[in-house]
């Protein structure tokens, strides 16, 4: 089924596509079909600068199982910086 | 005259061979509110005349897969043609970007008065042809089968074939983005052509008792229809590009689809 369901949210940084880096305002996060993925659903996330047109992104794919270790990973990271560097 | 060192791909219902011959390309097409909009348009370059299928894109977009599906009914003999229905966000884009530029702009899932006004620009495009019959049917996977059901109680159509579209019969929960939409399957009545319903039992989006209450409610309304439901099926099981692709089901699936479409086109 498709979910639909999509969060978004303002971001800041940069990615790098086939053109190279660019920067990076927006993020979609949804768990739904995936295009390349082999699995039903994924969650999925991209990475946009709306303002440089629809190739301006950066995807990824990911196994539910997966994209919750990154997840923890990304928390434990951050978590584990040395004090005041990444709040 | 087909060669015989070259046997023809499709054959008609004698078993004689037939002239599959056909174009495939871009178009721009009149879609909702009269504006343009882009479309992939494959057509049989027999004579005629013959039916045309307008195509419904799944949720991922107006992608390769799509397009292929397209084709087969060209080489089948029929024309076919298949609105992007995310031209209007990212006009031009890759069609995988075109899908998160869509999304990205809350315009997933497609409002459902514009998706009719996309088929009906289609259908347009198909009865302009100049070997056509007048006669237009509608298909549609997963997010495309909801929308083929839409499009037939919604469009004067000739076919209708929904697979495994969900949300036709349980309306979405609160949350859901099409919530607060009525449920199609409360407009069964104003189906206006057969339906061909091809479903898996494993799914869960439609169950197997969604297909029932659909299936009771076109009874009740006296429609046109043939369901089937495969064992050992589930959602998407005719993608050939996806683990969920089960080829003993979407075998049968492609011959209930050309004997439909035979009949009704």
């Amino acid at each position: 089924m498709c979910t639909y369901l999509t969060e978004k949210v303002s971001i800041s940084g940069s990615g790098k596509g086939p053109s190279g880096w660019f920067k990076l305002t927006d993020a979609s996060v949804y768990f739904d079909h995936p295009v390349h993925a082999q699995a039903e659903h994924t969650l999925n996330i991209d990475f946009l600068d709306p303002g440089a047109g629809p190739s301006a992104r950066v995807a990824v794919e990911l196994t539910a199982e997966s994209a919750r270790a990154l997840a923890q990973a990304i928390q434990a990271t951050l978590d584990s910086a040395p004090p005041g560097l990444a709040t | 005259m087909v060669p015989a060192a070259y046997p023809a791909r499709y054959e008609d219902k004698k078993g004689q061979a037939m002239y599959d011959t056909m174009l495939a390309e871009t178009v721009a097409i009149t879609g909702h509110n009269g504006d343009g909009i882009e479309a992939y348009s494959a057509r049989t370059l027999r004579d005629g005349p013959v039916g045309g299928v307008v195509v419904i894109h799944h949720l991922p977009g107006y992608d390769r897969q799509t397009k292929e599906f397209t084709r087969a009914f060209a080489a089948g003999g029929l024309n076919a043609v298949m609105p992007n229905l995310y031209y209007r966000e990212a006009p031009g884009a890759a069609p995988d970007d075109a899908m998160a530029a869509a999304r990205a702009q809350g315009a997933i899932p497609v409002a459902d008065e514009r998706i009719v006004g996309e088929v009906a620009g289609a259908a347009a495009y198909l009865r302009g042809l100049s070997n056509s019959n007048g006669k237009v049917g509608v298909i549609g996977h997963c997010s495309g089968g909801r929308q083929a059901f839409l499009a037939a109680v919604s469009l004067p159509l000739d076919a209708a074939v929904d697979c495994y579209g969900g949300a036709v019969v349980r309306p979405p929960q609160e949350g859901h983005p099409l919530f607060g939409i009525p449920a199609l399957v409360d407009r069964a009545g104003d189906l206006s052509c057969p339906l061909l319903g091809l479903f898996g039992r494993d799914d869960t989006h439609p169950s197997p008792d969604e297909v029932a209450e659909l299936e009771q409610a076109l009874k009740a309304n006296g429609k046109t229809f043939e369901f089937h439901l495969y064992d050992g099926a589930a959602h998407a099981f005719m993608q050939v590009d996806r683990p969920s692709y089960r080829p003993e089901a979407a075998v049968d699936a492609w011959q209930r689809i050309w004997d439909f479409y035979g009949r009704y086109l």
